[in-house]
């Protein structure tokens, strides 16, 4: 039948045509499993952060470093994103800390089912934080939603303080913006910390602006004192959540679209 | 780039659409705003490729875009903004909230379906 007027005229013959409204996220799969992976973190009492940068800013040394640092007063854990090998998982078992590799192969970004997947090999019930450390890329990345509590976007000094300016998606949607390796800042004497918090509030974010050193331990305190802000928050909140009680139903096996990639 | 994720997870949606109405999908429309970090014609190009052997292969992807607009937490004022340059267009300041141009929507998919059979035709137009 013709939509328009509902008579019975139609393209083909015996072939009615049919528009159906739809208005869902394009990524409504990734978005259901991302909140069930939030729901997983809350009912577990652990804080979720999302560590994303362009590759080589420094994730790895950020992780390394915030371990040595707290590691007495939380239990971490990482889920390590990266296309090929397990090198960061075992910079970061060699701190005694467990982490999960996920090798992306081409993929360019995790997405809300491989975080899922390593959660299961994560032991939740003894952990505080666990850090997501993303495939090192200021694009894809940011249009996945995994199920973190808050977005930590690294922008190192060797890559140039206008890089919120030219990666908006990502640095828009940051809760904390870490201007990482600012002991090089001197020597490259280009990087300009007040342009590059500049560009972000030009992004009306109102997130942080740090500026550290995670292999010199430069100001790293400023960023371990956000994270147990943060955490200190984000508890507050789960501990008001039904799902803070302990009766998270566990229904994955028939939660997932397996037509998602 | 993940546009073809983002293509392979829209044509599983689309396919449900199909299956639920036993249709055959003719056309698909979407929203893509500048800020939703998915380039529009990177994903007319993954999509031939993700619709192939799924019951949206053959169909049109029609992309449509929406303006990136902020509205001024300081003034009030609402006006258009160049994404990363999301301040008030009234008064400059940052204090802003988006209010288009992050959509990354499927809005409506077009379908052919099959008539019903004549003799359940006939059933129905008795009742009436």
């Amino acid at each position: 039948m013709c939509e328009a007027c509902g008579c019975s005229a139609s393209d083909v013959a015996g072939k009615d045509a049919e528009t159906v409204a739809v208005l869902h996220r394009l990524l409504d799969a990734n978005d259901q499993t991302a909140a069930h992976n939030r729901a997983h973190f809350n009912s577990h009492r652990v804080v979720a952060v999302n560590l994303m940068s362009a590759p080589g800013a420094g994730k790895t040394a950020l992780l390394e470093a915030t371990i040595d640092a707290l590691k007495d007063e939380f239990h971490m854990a990482v889920i390590e994103g990266d296309l090929e090998t397990d090198n960061d998982a075992r910079r970061i078992r060699a701190r005694g800390v467990p982490a999960i590799q996920i090798t992306t192969g081409n993929a360019c970004h995790l997405d809300a089912r491989m975080v899922h997947d390593a959660l299961h090999e994560l032991p939740l019930f003894d952990l505080d934080i666990v850090f997501i450390e993303n495939v090192g890329n200021l694009v894809c990345p940011a249009s996945f939603d995994l199920g973190q509590h808050r977005n930590v976007v690294l922008l190192s000094a060797t890559e140039g303080d206008d890089k919120p300016a030219k990666y908006p998606v990502m640095f828009r949607t940051a809760d904390l913006v870490l201007l990482s390796k600012m002991d090089l800042a001197e020597v490259l004497g280009d990087f300009d910390a007040a342009r590059a918090e500049q560009a972000v509030r030009e992004l009306a974010n109102a997130a942080p602006v740090l500026s550290i050193s995670a292999r010199k331990a430069v100001k790293l305190e400023i960023w371990t004192g956000w994270l147990r802000g943060e955490v200190t928050t984000i508890r507050a909140a789960q501990a008001v959540t039904p799902l803070a009680q302990g009766n998270h139903y566990h229904r994955h096996e028939h939660h997932h679209s397996p037509a998602v990639a | 780039m993940h546009e073809l994720s983002i293509c392979q997870a829209l044509i599983a949606q689309v396919s449900g659409i199909a299956h639920e109405r036993a249709g055959r999908i003719t056309a698909v429309h979407a929203c893509i705003g500048p800020l939703s970090g998915v380039e529009a014609g990177l994903l007319a190009d993954a999509y031939p490729l993700a619709a192939a052997g799924t019951a949206a292969e053959g169909s049109r992807l029609e992309l449509e875009t929406a303006p990136v607009r902020v509205r001024c937490r300081t003034c009030g004022a609402e006006g258009d903004a160049a994404p990363n340059r999301l301040l008030c267009p009234t008064c400059g300041d940052w204090h802003t909230d988006l209010i288009s141009g992050d959509e990354m929507l499927l809005l409506r998919v077009e379908l052919e379906v099959d008539d019903p059979p004549p003799q359940q035709t006939a059933m129905e137009s008795s009742h009436v």
